[in-house]
């Protein structure tokens, strides 16, 4: 029978089709899951590799001892100056980036007129979009002169000057994604402000801040992830040297600054100085994890649902 | 509630209207820090290294002379590292991107996988450096060499593909998969022909940002252990003999721009800081380019696909 010969003929290419079709979703798939096995590959090798060093160094010690020597023959290995260096970087760049980026912010979602936005933004994301080691080079040849004309006692490397570019680089990400928060609040609660006679700017600061507060939030915690990792402007000019201080007028280095230090160098693999460096990456996931869990609690707490 | 006169009620408007044009005035004046910063730094590279730009910087190998060090090995560096980024980083950040818009089913682990290309993100560049360092180079011995680099960038810039994938294909309307559906096209069919066409500007776009980003990564690229000063190009891809084209070149040690340009920053004579604001013009006007041309490909493809 003809109908029956072309039905078997249409079902058995149907099968090739369902068989096509199936090992190309398997491979889209695999390739989703490759981002999760990134993941799980960083996660295990800091902790693979670090094991061996708190084999060689107990805890304690890493945690309380003031000095980060770990290539001396006097070798200490604190972890506190390392700490220390970046949290004072962070904090100088996040005392420029929070509040600019929060006022560009508000600025471009409620004062600007759209051609002026239309033409700022670009520009903004180019800052955004400048290399590290540009932005390094910058600190130490520039800024670093122009601050010790204020400052004279300012030593050529010190982390006020990483710390300020390293604010004026992280502007831009914080700008955005707080912005992208105050368009995402519904018109109509913003509309009721102005109805009832708030200016613009009361309508900001009580209505739209609140409102968007979790993202504004979450911006702020991009923005403390991106200091807390960033490597070559504070490697650049702040110096290289472990130093437990928190005065940014000083040099110091912070730990993703000492891990590029120490990757400069030759160094053998399973040597106490490789062992150092994802001893130093793990607590560097370690802050930038506290932070995105402290985060999202915080965005959670203040959640406005509409 | 005591009676409010007019005037006090004029006084207020205009005292709150006021400080309306104050925070307009110093939201302006932020802004301008930002762009006088980028300015400022436009200008000092452009002073500091217009004596060494030109044909020559780009012809020479790095040198103990900063008049003749070039950058010769770091631009070729640089491009075969971000032929690898590409070639790897864009088939599995589409993929991804396909699966998780076209086939993912609502679950646990979409769940967890959105989550986690949430906070790949937020990883730090540097530690990305590490698991390469860990994983490339000793795990799978690729050693330091130029596929290791490639690999670890496409890792790092994998969510920024992935994302503006997933965005471009979300765009796509749902009408003109159900157009093909109805004509009998499998789901790959669809996607295949009309869903992936259409959201071409848009990946496009993400990959460009995405390379502008891997072009100037310096941390990660040391620490899977980049020469400072490397005075030889690697092996040619083209070959005189069959089959023409090898891969060699990919286990061959590298430099790259940024990192020549941090070894010139380091560098305790002055003279050498010139060469270093050069290759920053470079890296610029590469960064710049690459931006241009994905802001450009944004605009053409919103313009042309009218749904």
């Amino acid at each position: 029978m003809p109908s029956n010969k072309a039905n078997n003929k249409y079902s058995g290419r149907s099968r090739l089709r369902r068989v096509r079709e199936f090992i190309i979703e398997s491979v889209l798939f695999l390739a989703a899951l490759s981002s999760v096995a990134t993941t799980f590959a960083i996660v295990s090798i800091l902790v693979i590799e670090s094991i061996p060093f708190f084999r060689h160094v107990p805890l304690l010690d890493f945690l309380t001892d003031a000095q980060w020597t770990p290539l001396f023959d006097d070798a200490h290995y604190g972890i506190m100056p390392l700490m220390a260096g970046t949290l004072v970087t962070t904090a100088v760049a996040l005392l420029v980036a929070i509040p600019l980026g929060t006022i560009i912010a508000i600025y471009l979602c409620e004062f600007a007129p759209h051609r002026v936005r239309e033409i700022i933004k670009p520009f903004l994301e180019l800052l955004g979009a400048v290399p590290t080691v540009v932005f390094g080079y910058f600190a130490l040849i520039f800024v670093t002169p122009v601050l010790q004309k204020l400052i004279p006692a300012l030593p050529g490397f010190n982390m006020l000057s990483a710390g300020l570019v390293m604010g004026i680089m992280i502007v831009p990400y914080i700008a955005s994604v707080s912005e992208d928060a105050m368009h995402a609040v519904p018109k109509h609660i913003l509309e009721g402000s102005y109805a009832m006679g708030a200016t613009r700017f009361q309508t900001a600061v009580r209505v739209i801040i609140p409102s968007a507060f979790s993202g504004i939030a979450a911006a702020y915690i991009l923005g403390i992830s991106r200091a807390v990792g960033e490597t070559m402007i504070v490697a650049i000019a702040a110096g290289q040297q472990p130093n437990l201080t928190l005065n940014p007028m000083e040099p110091a280095a912070t730990i993703s600054a000492y891990i590029v230090q120490v990757s400069l160098g030759d160094l053998p693999h399973g040597s106490i100085g490789y062992q150092t460096i994802f001893v130093a990456g793990l607590s560097l996931m370690l802050i930038t994890l506290i932070f995105n869990i402290v985060g999202y609690f915080l965005a959670k707490r203040f959640r406005e649902v509409y | 509630m005591p009676e409010q006169s007019i005037d006090d009620i004029r006084r207020m408007i205009a005292r709150h209207k006021l400080r309306d044009h104050i925070f307009a005035i110093v939201g302006i004046l932020s802004l301008m820090v930002g762009i006088l910063t980028l300015l400022a730094l436009f200008t000092e590279l452009a002073i500091e290294g217009a004596p060494r730009i030109g044909w020559k910087l780009f012809a020479s190998f790095p040198s103990r002379h900063p008049e003749e060090a070039g950058i010769l090995s770091a631009w070729v560096g640089t491009t075969l590292i971000m032929l690898v980024t590409a070639a790897s980083a864009v088939p599995l950040g589409v993929a991804s991107a396909v699966y998780l818009e076209e086939y993912a089913r609502k679950n646990w682990l979409t769940a967890i996988i959105e989550i986690n290309v949430t906070n790949l993100a937020g990883v730090p560049s540097i530690v990305y450096g590490l698991l390469a360092l860990g994983l490339f180079v000793y795990k799978l011995d690729f050693g330091q060499s130029i596929l290791s680099a490639g690999l670890t960038l496409a890792l790092l810039i994998l969510p920024i593909v992935i994302v503006s994938a997933r965005e471009a294909i979300r765009a796509v309307p749902g009408s003109i998969r159900e157009a093909a559906y109805a004509l009998g096209a499998t789901k790959w069919q669809t996607v295949r022909d009309h869903v992936l066409p259409y959201s071409l500007g848009g990946i496009l776009t993400g990959t460009i940002m995405g390379l502008s980003r891997a072009i100037g990564e310096t941390a990660p690229v040391i620490t899977i252990g980049a020469l400072t000063f490397i005075a030889f190009l690697p092996q040619s891809p083209f070959s005189g003999d069959f089959p023409f084209v090898s891969f060699r070149w990919l286990m061959d040690p590298f430099t790259v721009m940024p990192i020549q340009m941090f070894n010139w920053t380091s560098r305790p004579e002055a003279a050498f800081q010139h060469n270093a604001a050069a290759a920053g013009v470079i890296l610029l006007v590469m960064t710049l380019i690459m931006n241009g041309i994905a802001i450009y490909i944004r605009y053409r493809f919103r313009k042309r696909i009218k749904w």
